[in-house]
C-alpha cells in the first residue's frame, strides 16, 4: 500500500482526460505530497510514467486491483517541482 | 554596418525564452475523427508541459469558426461556398461512415455514453491549457472566412512563415 495525500478520481474517463486532470490537480499540491490517480483506462500504466518523465514529477508506484469485473489502476505521483 | 537581420513574423524574444518542447500541429482536415486526434495530441502535449501551437487551414478553419456563422464574404461565389461549407466544431463529419450525418451522430452518442469529450469540449480544454490557435489568412481569404466569424481566442492570423518560425523550434510537428 502506497500512502497518498490527495486522491483524484478519473474513473470512466479516457485518454487524454486522466493526464489533463492530473496536470491540473498537481498544481494544488505542495512539494513532496503524493497524488493518487484512480483510473480504469489501461493506457495509464504507460502514460503516467511518461507524463512524469516529461514534467519532472516522480512516479512513486502503480497499483492494480480488480473490482467486480472492472480493472482499476492507481498511479501515485509525487509532486517534485 | 553589419548584415541586416531578417525578423521572422513571430517575435524572436518570445521564441527564445521558451525552453519547453514545442509542438506544432497543422490542422488542414475538417473531419471529426482527424480533428479529434489533433486535439487529443494537443491537449495531451499541453498537459505534459509542452508549448503547443495549432495552425488551422482549409477545412480545418471550420473547427475555429463560430457555430452557424455566415461566411460574411461579399461576392456571390464565396457566399455560396460559405453556405455549402458551414462552420462550427459541432458539425464536423466523420471521414468515414458519415452516412449523411447518421453515422456521425451515432458515434457522438457512443462517445457521450462513454464520457468522452467531444470536439467543442476538447477545443475548450485546449484553450484552457494555453494551446495557441493560429488561423491561416490565405485560406481564410480563399474560402471567404472573415475574422469576425471565428471563435473567441484565436491568437493570431498568420501565414506560412509564422508556421515555419514555430515549426523549426518544434520537436513534434504534425500535419493532420
Amino acid at each position: 500500500m502506497i500512502r497518498s495525500d490527495v486522491k483524484l478520481d478519473t474513473l470512466g474517463y479516457f485518454c487524454p482526460m486522466p493526464i489533463i486532470m492530473t496536470s491540473k490537480k498537481i498544481k494544488e499540491l505542495t512539494l513532496g505530497q503524493v497524488l493518487e490517480v484512480v483510473s480504469d483506462d489501461e493506457g495509464i500504466k504507460k502514460d503516467m510514467p511518461a507524463w512524469c518523465e516529461t514534467t519532472g514529477h516522480e512516479m512513486v508506484g502503480l497499483e492494480e486491483e480488480t473490482q467486480d469485473t472492472a480493472h482499476i489502476y492507481k498511479a501515485f505521483v509525487k509532486k517534485s517541482k | 554596418m553589419g548584415p541586416t537581420k531578417l525578423e521572422p513574423a513571430v517575435a524572436l524574444a518570445e521564441l527564445q525564452e521558451s525552453k519547453p518542447d514545442r509542438v506544432t500541429i497543422v490542422v488542414l482536415s475538417g473531419d471529426f475523427d482527424r480533428v479529434m486526434a489533433a486535439f487529443i495530441i494537443a491537449t495531451g502535449a499541453a498537459a505534459m508541459g509542452m508549448q503547443v501551437t495549432m495552425f488551422f487551414t482549409f477545412w480545418g478553419l471550420n473547427v475555429i469558426r463560430r457555430e452557424g456563422a455566415t461566411s460574411g464574404a461579399k461576392d456571390l461565389l464565396r457566399r455560396m461556398f460559405g453556405f455549402l461549407n458551414k462552420g462550427g466544431a459541432g458539425r464536423l463529419p466523420l471521414s468515414r461512415f458519415h452516412f449523411g450525418g447518421l453515422g456521425t451522430s451515432m458515434m457522438k452518442r457512443v462517445m457521450n455514453q462513454n464520457r468522452m469529450p467531444g470536439i467543442v469540449e476538447l477545443r475548450e480544454t485546449a484553450q484552457d491549457l494555453g494551446v495557441k490557435f493560429i488561423a491561416c489568412t490565405t485560406t481564410m481569404g480563399m474560402m471567404g472566412v472573415r475574422k469576425d466569424t471565428l471563435i473567441e481566442g484565436v491568437d493570431q492570423l498568420a501565414g506560412v512563415s509564422t508556421y515555419l518560425a514555430e515549426a523549426r523550434q518544434g520537436s513534434v510537428n504534425l500535419f493532420i
